[in-house]
């Protein structure tokens, strides 16, 4: 059989087409981005990226219902924004197969919070698989859908970043046709109106006593059994950790993390002298084993906070890590020096970022790249809570606050606007807030890899579309000052933000400049020249990468300057010149 | 299928750096030689001019793709700090590839903190005591000369390559395989000057 090196996501995205899925639709988001991005190369799957989670999810329940078998995919905190659907398309069920993917961060490597996406299988009342390398992902695509039609339930498949974003070996195989199943008018299975929802939730409940059974018989749990003073229940990438640590140990390796299945954990707790479990953040599955009677040791010694390893299994367990790190005389005796992610040379955001810290203005922020915003030295943001929250935020803090009322600003990107900036608009303009809302429009999703958008003009799957224009949907949202402004232009937009502060009424500034990285023509470059530079670090307060302090000089580094020239207009002396061009 | 433990190999670089290709042309080699092999990768931000890092393992069963402090039995550094980072990643006795190329880091720009000094003196001074070998390179400049400046994580891949047990035939069809054909044989070229700078021991 063909063996192919596989990420995680790649994993999924083959297993969607193994398993016969017709339609998939996501938002971006570290780490499960690739899993669409791989979903769109199959032809013979029609993939999208929607606006938002929520959005993308009721499009996959509307697929499902029609009669496809349907895969979308979210990063954590993106369930949180497809909550509401997910809650009741439990309630309805499926009529196509639909498995949800939701890939958790332990550790925080590109997330705002490291919430336990498992929660909310127990809160949906929905089933969970959780994979713990590149060929269970694929394979347990293919189990979620199946166990979604038999059991007419949506299934979660819970990935992370280390089997997301880890390649191992995987066995490809074929597709399955799976034809489109027909659809039936069915209003009492369908519609979730009170009189409705009572009767299913009656099914919710059943639905769950049948999985747990079929938990307790179903080869995706499986007992190990090996040295039996020793047994730990583990799920996902810490039974890899487990076995890495502790390779004499009994193992009953969990494929389904909810519903436990009841009975294999008492057989394998009987078995064992001590029994552990091992999992990465909440007590999930230890309280639930606690909540049986059943003696087990967990968060006394794991901790709930990042990610597990290999060494803190083995030291929780048999009092020493397996290894140590290397000894070297006088290491840690000066800090290395971190390596931050910082706002790229050329990047749109910076001078916006820059003029809004002059100006002292209090500013509401957003995710995206333009997060690095609040890092040193620009440091010009606030807050900044999750995906649209920049807008609304702003306008409580004017409504918190009289001091601050006409001191607020809120900034957001074009891709997180069309996700859930376009209500908060509302919002402010409805409820007669002042702020001004800056649009960092630059054209795509950038943090997250260059995806497409609702405003790009261009499909996942390459194919030209509409692009919304974002001045005009302010507009009709009732902003009555929409402005547009050139970020590489300092003083047009210092201007600019000055007016629309100074006015007691809604305004929107667009910033637009396509992101620095999309930019492949030609670049100029700048130097700055020694005889004229009085060394004040004007230049220096933007943060940019390229400009650099050396022993009381100031440098640009040519091979990585894109000349946007930015810190020619913050040089008070007219010392920034460009290459080979005389003065800019 | 070969036998034996695991050989773990950590690729510390800078965002931009081009760490993916070197450790797609190492995976190619070592699938070829019919070992099992995880690779763990942590992106995201990393093209934002972040650390970025790749774990690979590989032997005849792998099961955590990570690498801890202690455990690598060959660190890959494309750059000075980042070589003096992974160190403590390093087992005792194991091999350092590093690429002598300085890329300050924001905090250093902004005189917030020190890039620090005598990095290749440290290192060096542990060489027979913690470090087994330490094999430093302009990869950078070795990769211009080569003709292709994007190269010079090649080169060190073609140090590295030294110290493991693939035949230089197995590599350089890992790049026939891995980099698209303009830029192939500077490719090649920039490979054999790392896998030749070094005598064979």
């Amino acid at each position: 059989m063909k063996k192919e090196l596989m990420s995680g996501n790649e994993a999924i995205a083959r297993g969607a087409f193994e398993a016969g899925v017709r339609f998939a639709a996501a938002y971006p988001g570290t780490p499960s981005t690739e899993i669409l991005e791989n979903v769109a190369l199959y032809k013979e799957m029609d993939a999208q990226w929607s606006a938002n989670e929520k959005v993308a999810l009721e499009v996959g329940i509307g697929a499902s219902l029609a009669g496809s078998r349907v895969l979308v995919a979210m990063k954590h905190v993106g369930v949180n924004v497809a909550a509401d659907p997910l809650l009741t398309f439990a309630y309805t069920g499926v009529n196509g197969g639909l498995v949800l993917v939701a890939a958790d961060d332990p550790g925080m490597h590109s997330s705002q919070n490291e919430q336990d996406s498992r929660h909310y299988a127990r809160l949906a009342k929905v089933p969970m698989l959780e994979p713990a390398d590149s060929q269970e992902a694929k394979d347990m695509v293919r189990d979620a859908l199946e166990m979604s039609e038999e059991f007419d339930t949506p299934v979660m498949l819970k990935s992370s970043t280390r089997i997301s974003h880890s390649q191992t070996l995987v066995s490809l195989g074929e597709r399955e046709d799976v034809p489109v199943k027909p659809y039936e008018k069915n209003i009492r299975k369908y519609v979730m109106v009170p009189a409705y929802g009572r009767l299913r939730h009656v099914v919710v409940e059943e639905r769950m006593n049948l999985l747990r059974k079929f938990a307790e018989q179903s080869p995706l749990n499986r007992i190990e059994w090996r040295d039996r003073k020793i047994g730990v229940i583990a799920a996902g990438i810490c039974y890899q950790y487990v076995r890495e640590a502790l390779p004499d140990a009994s193992v009953l390796k969990l494929g389904i993390c909810h519903p436990l299945p009841p009975k294999l954990i008492e057989e394998f707790a009987a078995g064992v002298d001590k029994l552990y479990v091992v999992e990465e953040l909440d007590p999930f599955m230890e309280e639930q084993i606690k909540a049986m009677g059943i003696a087990v040791t967990g968060k006394e010694l794991f901790p709930l906070i990042g990610e597990i390893s290999p060494n803190i299994v083995a030291d929780k367990i048999l009092g020493q890590p397996l290894t140590g790190a290397l000894e070297v005389p006088g290491y840690c005796d000066e800090p290395v020096p971190m390596r931050p992610p910082v706002l790229c040379p050329g990047c749109t955001h910076r001078s916006v970022f820059y003029l809004l810290r002059k100006l002292k203005l209090v500013v509401s922020g957003d995710i995206g790249c333009y997060t690095l915003g609040s890092l040193a030295p620009l440091e010009a943001m606030d807050t900044c809570i999750c995906m649209g929250a920049s807008i609304s935020a702003g306008l409580g803090f004017e409504k918190g606050n009289p001091d601050l009322k006409g001191k607020v600003v809120s900034v957001i990107g074009d891709s997180t606007f069309f996700h859930s900036g376009m209500t908060g608009i509302a919002d402010v303009v409805y409820n007669r807030g002042t702020t001004v809302t800056m649009i960092l429009d630059n054209r795509i999703t950038a943090m997250t890899g260059h995806q497409h958008h609702p405003g790009t003009g261009q499909t996942l799957k390459g194919d030209p579309t509409v692009a919304l224009d974002i001045s005009a949907i302010c507009a009709a949202l009732g902003v009555k000052r929409v402005r547009e402004a050139d970020p590489f232009n300092l003083q047009e937009l210092e201007g600019v933000i000055r007016e629309e502060i100074a006015v007691a009424e809604p305004s929107v500034i667009i910033i637009r400049r396509a992101c620095t990285l999309l930019d492949k023509g030609p670049k100029d470059k700048y130097m700055i020249n020694r005889d004229a530079c009085i060394t004040c670090g004007s230049c220096m307060k933007l943060g940019c990468p390229v400009i650099s302090k050396n022993d009381e000089i100031i440098s640009i580094d040519p091979s990585l300057c894109v000349g946007c020239a930015v810190c020619v207009q913050v040089c008070k002396v007219d010392a920034i010149e460009k290459v080979g061009g005389g003065n800019a | 299928m070969p036998n034996g433990p695991v050989t773990s190999i950590l690729m510390g670089g800078v965002g931009g750096q081009g760490v993916i290709l070197a450790s797609k042309i190492l995976a190619h080699v070592i699938l070829e030689h019919g070992y099992d092999l995880k690779i763990s990768e942590i992106h995201g931000m990393a093209q934002r001019g972040g650390s970025v890092l790749t774990h690979m393992r590989f032997g005849s069963e792998v099961n955590s793709p990570l690498i801890e402090a202690g455990q690598a039995d060959y660190v890959m550094a494309s750059e000075k700090l980042e070589a003096w980072r992974w160190l403590p990643f390093l087992r005792p006795q194991g091999t350092m590839v590093v690429n002598t190329q300085e890329i300050k880091p924001v905090p250093v720009i902004l005189g917030v903190q020190k890039y620090p000094a005598n990095i290749m003196e440290a290192m060096t001074a542990l060489v027979g005591r913690q470090i087994g070998a330490l094999h430093a390179v302009n990869a950078l400049e070795m990769a211009t000369n080569c003709g292709q400046p994007k190269a010079a994580n090649v080169v060190l891949c073609g140090v590295l390559a030294l110290s493991l047990p693939f035949p230089l035939e197995s590599y350089l069809a890992a790049l026939e395989a891995a980099v698209p054909q303009r830029f192939l044989e500077q490719n090649k070229k920039a490979f054999q000057a790392g896998y030749y700078y070094f005598p064979k021991n």
